[in-house]
């Protein structure tokens, strides 16, 4: 069984022998530690000199990669928790997204941000946030969220070595456990894959009759997601199409209009609170592309921060049976 | 090591005129309403930029800021794409799209945010060590910048990799419309100090001094001997940006009195200077009517920044 952390360790791996122009920086990556989530194990011990450790400095190691990118390096920066992505925000938003538009095309940022974001480990109010909403929209700034579903390897692999704009590489902590689930490789959902850098994925469990409504997600919630979907055909005949994004901004809208078409009806859910959130601008655009018609519903986190304690946190946040309640409230 | 040619006393004249001439007629312009946007100039500070940039090589990089015009002319930026960028022309270094405060054009990357460049130019010294192409990076900051977490974090960083970048710190002893006396605590250099980069530190407007120092610290930093400061205590005559200055005219007049250019014009005769100051009059002249020609930016070229996979 490979799991997403594999994957991701072996992409890093395969990037670092593939080009030797990667480098791959952060906190606490050298081995034997090997990072707070282990991705990078094994990759200082191969690559000696291009695997930096950093100080704690998230801005500084940020602009150090923008600096790298833009003078001819393929960078890789892994910033331990996602919440401390807000002390790079500058870095990325008013430097990494800038120069190449700025240049009219000369300047290239081949810069990838990984970061695990997300709860559901107690880690309270600092250490558990999906920060990703305060990144989304911003011109010239790329956001992916890796799943469990296809080529997790291959997302972060096309990322480094494919794409020259700067990246924001969402990982979500309960995925790095989470078996990968090849297209085929599952009984339950047919699976199928749109597009190839940063891939969309149509699921519809096997066999079921045509789906009347579309769930929309990415990264850990689309676990989340699958299970309800189960849940929702097997015990309420209730049959969804789920539609699993990579690339949350910017927005591709083609493989939710199509899936529109089909049903009509549109859930989004994110693991981030809802005021102003992706599922809030999802909707936004759905709304224009699909016109009148279309009946949409958001699932988010309370609109508060997340507690640290077990039955408090799992309040804050969206969970499979939020789903399978919010799906039947939109069939009523 | 790569030896520098003899000093040239007319060529750093030249320069320095060359921005003076250039910042002056970009104030005049405002007032006219022929440009768009906001300005930040170097009127006054000509020596630092003169001095220190003599020392350049093909192929090294310059990371500026803000008040990047001086920083930009003396790297060997063109009067007239740098005016045209200032009025939003199409001719201009970024075609409009960066305006005053961002101009990139070869190696040369300018930005508007205080402190956010140094990690930049950090980086790049990072990348042109692995390049091995003995490239340095030559990182412009201001002492308003000291106020600025980041920069401390990319010393740190600079120093502990022994990276190819000399830091030149302009001290024009104020941050917009406030003193140092009242926004900054402790010593200049003594921060460089503090994470065991050298420091040289000069009060002059003298700019043969200027370049004297400076040369022998890129020496150094381009012998891979780690990263170096230059502190330059200097003085800009005109306001921050344009309408906001609020210090003492006496102040601005005694400094005045210090001008680099006079200084440094001493040295020449005045058969030369006259004929360097009617050409750079010309090269100003030219390089603002040729803008003021170009076609406006024209905004089918604007195109959005990633696109969709």
């Amino acid at each position: 069984m490979t799991t997403v952390l594999d994957a991701l360790n072996n992409a890093l791996y395969t990037c670092l022998t593939e080009c030797e122009q990667v480098y791959f920086l952060g906190e606490d990556i050298l081995d034997p530690y090997g990072g707070a989530f282990k991705v990078s194990r094994g990759l200082s011990t191969a690559f000696p000199d291009r695997v930096v450790a950093t100080p704690v400095s998230e801005a500084g190691i940020v602009g150090l990669g923008v600096g790298m990118a833009l003078r001819g390096l393929r960078v890789v920066i892994e910033i331990m928790f996602g919440d401390f992505i807000a002390l790079a925000a500058d870095q990325l938003i008013n430097h990494a997204a800038k120069f190449r538009w700025i240049s009219g095309n000369i300047a290239r940022v081949p810069l990838v941000v990984r970061t695990p974001m997300g709860g559901r480990r107690g880690y309270g109010p600092t250490h558990s946030q999906t920060l990703d909403k305060h990144f989304l929209g911003v011109p010239g700034l790329r956001v992916v969220a890796v799943s469990a579903l296809d080529d997790p390897a291959g997302l972060l692999r096309k990322a480094v070595l494919e794409d020259d704009d700067p990246v924001l590489f969402i990982e979500h902590k309960l995925l790095y456990q989470s078996p990968v689930i090849p297209i085929g490789g599952s009984a339950e959902f047919s699976i199928q894959r749109i597009g190839d850098r940063y891939p969309a994925y149509f699921l519809t469990v096997t066999g079921a009759p045509p789906p009347s409504l579309t769930i929309t997600t990415y990264g850990y919630m689309a676990e989340l997601a699958r299970q309800a979907v189960k849940r929702l055909a097997f015990e309420h005949e209730v049959f969804a199409e789920l539609v699993v994004l990579t690339e949350i901004s910017p927005l591709d809208l083609d493989p939710l209009v199509e899936s529109l078409t089909r049903t009509g009806r549109l859930l989004v859910i994110e693991e981030g609170s809802r005021a102003f959130g992706w599922g809030a601008e999802v909707v936004s655009q759905m709304v224009e592309a699909y016109g009148p018609g279309l009946r949409a519903r958001r699932l988010a986190a309370l609109d508060m921060p997340i507690p640290a304690a077990g039955p408090l946190e799992a309040a804050v946040l969206p969970d499979e049976s939020d789903i399978v309640k919010a799906a039947m409230a939109m069939m009523a | 090591m790569v030896s520098h040619p003899p000093v040239d006393n007319q060529e750093l004249y030249r320069q320095m005129l060359r921005i003076r001439r250039f910042e002056e007629q970009v104030l005049d312009s405002y007032s006219r309403g022929i440009f768009y946007g906001t300005t930040h100039t170097y009127i006054g500070q000509e020596a630092d930029a003169v001095g220190v940039l003599t020392c350049l090589n093909e192929g090294d990089i310059v990371v500026s800021n803000h008040r990047c015009h001086g920083h930009f002319l003396a790297y060997g930026g063109s009067m007239h794409t740098l005016a045209a960028e200032l009025m939003g022309r199409e001719t201009g270094v970024t075609g409009g799209r960066g305006g005053s405060q961002h101009v990139m054009w070869k190696d040369f990357y300018a930005s508007g945010i205080l402190g956010g460049t140094i990690p930049l130019a950090v980086g790049m010294a990072y990348a042109e060590k692995a390049h091995r192409r003995g490239r340095i990076v030559f990182a412009f900051l201001g002492d308003g910048t000291l106020g600025e977490g980041v920069v401390y974090e990319s010393l740190n960083m600079a120093s502990l990799w022994r990276l190819p970048v000399l830091f030149i710190l302009e001290n024009n002893r104020y941050a917009q419309t406030t003193s140092i006396q009242i926004n900054l605590a402790g010593g200049i250099s003594e921060r460089f100090n503090a994470f065991a980069i050298p420091t040289d530190e000069a009060e002059t407007v003298d700019v043969l001094e200027i370049y004297s120092i400076a040369r022998f610290a890129v020496a150094s930093v381009r012998a891979g001997e780690g990263p170096r400061a230059l502190v330059l205590h200097t003085y800009r005559y005109a306001p921050h940006s344009k309408g906001d200055d609020t210090r003492d005219p006496q102040e601005v007049t005694r400094y005045r009195k210090r001008d680099p250019l006079p200084f440094h014009a001493k040295r020449l005769t005045s058969d030369i200077r006259q004929q360097i100051d009617s050409e750079v009059e010309t090269e100003v002249a030219e390089a603002f009517r040729q803008a003021q020609a170009d076609p406006l930016a024209d905004p089918a070229t604007l195109t959005p920044p990633v696109d969709i996979s």
